[in-house]
């Protein structure tokens, strides 16, 4: 959606030949181009919003929506989880693998 | 030295509750024999493991909150490991984390406090926080 805009608005003033050969998904930092391709939203720390101090190995619920489908432990730079919650997050996520709440990577289920 | 400690082990699926009780009250002695203290005891019911543990893929989970000497902890894995329906046990050390989580909520609680002495100009928001905080103070009194 957001790509077909930003294609859109430069080839009406330029003329459509010199745009049409570049894929404009290709060159994404292009001049004039300021305009992101898709809106990211901003990461906030679940464990700061909902001021959870205390990360237990027993609340699965929690840990399991910090785990992947593989059952690694999601980066923080996906999950937005902040450092020292990432940190406490995976030791409760490890103490809770050995207890079988939670399943180890790469362990086929 | 006292410590506090969760024991959290797995018995086999098929395990009467006669044989549950029997098993946690022996553990229970054990730990009162050895000048430590439970706290409490919780059976968490029966659960699917997340995976095959032997040759089971569920188990019934048991909580142990015991505080006591290190000691006791050999002890009682050494327990765990020779009984039979024990399929898997971990011991986990909760008092430095506890007295952390204390102390994050001690520093909280008193910023709160803080601030309602310094806005005065939100005489009734301070007048507030104090009925709240003289609800607070005689657990700590």
């Amino acid at each position: 959606m957001a790509d077909e805009t930003t294609q859109q608005t430069p080839s009406a003033p330029a003329g459509g030949e010199q745009r049409q050969g570049g894929r404009p998904g290709g060159r994404p930092g292009g001049p004039g181009r300021e305009q992101r391709k898709y809106f990211r939203r901003k990461k906030v720390c679940k464990f700061c919003v909902e001021k959870i101090d205390a990360i237990d190995y027993k609340d699965y619920r929690l840990l399991s929506q910090f785990i992947a489908e593989s059952g690694k432990i999601v980066p923080r730079r996906l999950s937005g989880v902040c450092t020292p919650h990432q940190r406490r997050l995976g030791r409760a996520i490890k103490v809770a693998r050995n207890i079988a709440l939670l399943p180890f990577a790469g362990s086929s289920r | 030295m006292q410590r506090t400690y969760e024991l959290m082990f797995i018995v086999r699926p098929d395990m009467t509750d006669e044989d549950l009780e029997k098993l946690t009250s022996t553990l229970s002695t054990q730990v009162t024999n050895a000048k430590g203290t439970v706290k409490t005891v919780e059976k968490m019911g029966k659960r699917r493991l997340a995976y095959t543990v032997g040759t089971f893929n569920e188990g019934i989970y048991v909580l142990f909150v015991i505080e006591g000497p290190g000691e006791l902890v050999y002890e009682l894995e050494r327990r765990l490991r020779v009984a039979e329906p024990v399929i898997k046990f971990i011991t986990v050390r909760v008092d430095v984390e506890q007295k952390r989580l204390d102390k994050i909520k001690k520093i909280r609680d008193s910023r709160r406090r803080g601030a309602g002495t310094h806005a005065a100009a939100a005489a009734e928001a301070a007048a507030a926080q104090a009925e709240s905080a003289a609800a607070e103070t005689p657990a700590q009194a």
